[in-house]
């Protein structure tokens, strides 16, 4: 079995963006640039927030779009970016539902999550956390 | 593809209303020596020259500036405008979190600093390198902030990775303690920023950024990372902030006799129960945020759900945020003791973009005014009675609207009202800045008088009155409140959230710094702290800030403090003191 980063309960969020900036620091760097986890608000704070985060999907469809194969589904759900395969054309943004794939301007490519749940181990309120893919 | 930059951003974002152009400046130098922030701030505003400046006039410069922290460690979440105030006429300074510091430190800059006017109203959308003047004119005159940033919002991309700060109809009709609302319920609230963007025909300033930022030490970094998270979130700040936030202080102020009520002529309120922190989180509470980059979240959402009052079973929910600011200025200072009343009247002042604390004070001085027949109803047109909410909610409407001479004169602030009707005796301003909801003893109002802009933030005196059964000589305060606001200079550069003032100790600081590629020891923080308050004093002497013609109301003298009658000689001697140190500091 391979685990995904799951939503607990989005109310419980508070929209800091702790995991966000911890994506990002897997890199040891500063800013939002490589996260792949995303927090934006429900149409104003007063809504709450939304998570947004890869469902490691079984049949991905970012993956079936990849025109370079550069996205290979893993056994048990979800995707691998092999980043020297990728060219850049961006139909996996398009094609991910959930709009789980943000862009990483740095080197033209997506960013996938790893399923690491480094960003898990930052949320102070129990918002998200690590879960087998059922 | 994007250019990589360093966590410590050179880059000054330069935006003219009047030619609608921008520009970027290295400004290493700058950065340098004030690390960035209220240092940088000053020297920037210095620049622009907001000491000679008519604040409403285009040539008053607004700069917006973040610092080393933010983005970087937790609670690293505010940032700092510096302008000349409209309400005081000299310094203006304002510090607001949501999303502003991170928004503006990841499109890749310290600072933004705004020129000119535009001719008519615009909005400005900065998104990373791109930097766009949009016709605003639709949006002028809309009755309500809030519906602004709806629109704004839907039209602008970047969601989470921005910030929406925008004016009320306040701002746009140049009320002097008008604010600009930044995610809806965050605001740069004091000394009137709200009216100097209005007088710019400025409606909003929207910054989205995404960058990732180098980090010259990426081991060193991530373990001060981790201290400082654990720390935020493990300490007992984290609870007391996130539980009741900061409307905890209701009780506790109204028990020693603090709580300034119904205009300061008591220091408790007897139904201080009803707008108490206990009672809002029971009854009203729905949701909790976060500003950008702090996991204690102390943003408190209340839901008031109201009946339409032709449909039968239809109602509406409002979502209000509640403070301890707004509670004591529109709740006990009013005498407001009805949570709901008492929504209702903060969510008026956000929807037309007004500074809670600035309006509840300036509705009380008008009702002691009236009582004591300095005004007549005539003036006041409402009938403002203690306590009446709907009432002052239409005397909010009416100090927007400025229908009269005497709501023209409200609008300008306590200060200005009572110089032209009497009663200043009870105007309860310090320094034209109306006042923080503290009557805690002598350090408390020390503290207003001789802040930088005039807030119990600037140096905490209510804290030093809270913690102390016997106090020492004036002058004694004066040295130590001096040291305090020094110290917060430099939180103030960095620019960490004041409530993490216990976690952001010098040597922590210094550690934190490191990492980051600044070096700097405990000593040069400490010496730094005392430069950019200098700095920042001499600017606001510069801009016609006089310390012997402060005015101390009366009525502070009158209203006992949980330190017992306030002496007028001893709050006398710290101004005296005080104003030989600030001369002693200001010569060069």
């Amino acid at each position: 079995m391979v685990r995904r980063v799951a939503v607990v309960d989005s109310d419980l969020c508070v929209g800091c963006g702790s995991c966000m900036l911890a994506c990002n620091r897997r890199f040891a760097e500063v800013g939002y640039g490589k996260t792949a986890i995303h927090i934006r608000s429900a149409g104003g704070v007063e809504r709450g927030f939304v998570v947004i985060v890869c469902r490691a999907c079984k049949n991905p469809p970012c993956a079936k779009v990849c025109p370079e194969d550069a996205l290979l589904p893993r056994d048990g759900g979800g995707v691998r970016l092999i980043p020297n395969k990728c060219i850049g054309c961006g139909y996996c943004v398009e094609a991910c539902p959930f709009g789980a794939i943000l862009w990483d301007e740095e080197v033209d490519k997506p960013v996938i999550c790893t399923y690491c749940g480094y960003c898990v181990e930052y949320c102070p309120y129990g918002v998200i956390e690590m879960r087998e893919v059922s | 593809m994007a250019v990589k930059l360093p966590v410590n951003l050179a880059r000054v974002l330069y935006v003219d209303l009047t030619r609608k152009r921008s520009w970027v400046e290295d400004r290493r130098d700058l950065i340098e020596e004030y690390l960035g922030g209220v240092g940088l701030a000053v020297a920037l505003a210095r620049e622009e020259g907001v000491e000679r400046a008519d604040p409403l006039g285009p040539e008053n410069g607004i700069v917006f500036a973040v610092g080393p922290f933010n983005g970087a460690y937790p609670m690293g979440s505010k940032t700092v405008a510096v302008f000349r105030s409209p309400l005081t006429g000299n310094l203006g300074e304002s510090y607001a979190g949501g999303r502003s510091s991170l928004a503006i430190k990841f499109a890749g800059y310290q600072a933004i600093v705004i020129r000119g006017a535009s001719e008519s109203p615009v909005y400005v959308a900065v998104h990373e390198d791109e930097v766009k003047f949009r016709d605003a004119s639709a949006l002028w005159g809309m009755s309500s902030s809030e519906t602004v940033g709806r629109v704004i919002r839907e039209r602008e991309p970047n969601p989470g990775f921005r910030t929406i700060m925008r004016i009320g109809l306040a701002g746009e009709r140049l009320v002097r303690f008008a604010c600009v609302v930044t995610e809806t319920y965050r605001h740069f609230g004091r000394l009137g920023l709200g009216a100097v963007f209005g007088a710019k025909r400025l409606k909003a300033l929207v910054v989205s950024g995404r960058r990732s930022l180098e980090v010259p030490d990426r081991r060193g970094y991530r373990e001060v990372y981790d201290e400082l998270y654990e720390l935020s979130t493990k300490s007992n700040l984290m609870r007391k902030y996130h539980d009741l936030g900061t409307p905890m202080n209701v009780l506790p102020l109204n028990e020693i006799g603090a709580l300034p009520t119904k205009n300061l002529k008591s220091g408790r309120f007897e139904q201080a129960e009803g707008i108490s922190g206990e009672h809002m989180a029971e009854n009203y509470l729905i949701r909790r945020a976060a500003c950008s980059g702090c996991p204690v979240a102390c943003i408190h959402l209340a839901g008031i759900r109201e009946p339409y009052p032709h449909e039968k079973y239809f109602y509406k929910t409002t979502v209000v945020s509640y403070d301890y600011e707004p509670t004591y200025s529109l709740g006990s200072m009013l005498g407001v003791g009805d949570a709901k009343r008492l929504l209702r009247l903060i969510h008026e002042v956000e929807r037309v973009g007004l500074d809670a604390m600035s309006t509840g004070v300036a509705l009380a001085w008008a009702t002691e005014a009236l009582e004591r027949g300095l005004v007549r109803e005539g003036d006041t047109i409402v009938k403002l009675r203690w306590g009446d909410a709907e009432a002052y909610r239409r005397a909010i409407s009416l100090l927007v609207e400025q229908p009269n001479d005497f709501y023209s004169a409200l609008a300008q602030g306590v200060e200005r009202a009572s110089q032209i009707y009497g009663g200043s005796e009870f105007a309860m301003a310090f320094g034209g800045n109306e006042m923080p909801g503290y009557h805690t003893g002598p350090a408390a109002h020390i503290g207003f008088l001789i802040g930088g802009r005039h807030s119990h933030l600037d140096n905490a005196g209510y804290s030093y009155d809270q913690k102390r059964a016997e106090l020492p000589d004036p002058e004694q305060v004066v040295d130590d409140l001096m040291a305090e606001e020094a110290w917060r200079m430099v939180l103030n550069s960095l620019v960490v959230c004041l409530f993490a003032r216990g976690i952001y100790r010098p040597e922590m600081v210094s550690k934190a710094l490191d990492p980051l590629g600044i070096r700097r020891s405990v000593e040069d923080l400490r010496e730094l702290g005392w430069r950019i308050y200098r700095e920042r004093m001499r600017l606001k002497v510069d801009a016609g800030f006089d310390p012997s013609r402060l005015r101390i109301p009366d009525r502070i003298f009158e209203t006992p403090s949980p330190h017992g009658l306030i002496s007028p000689d001893y709050v006398q001697r710290a101004l005296e003191h005080y104003h030989q140190r600030l001369k002693d500091i200001c010569t060069p």
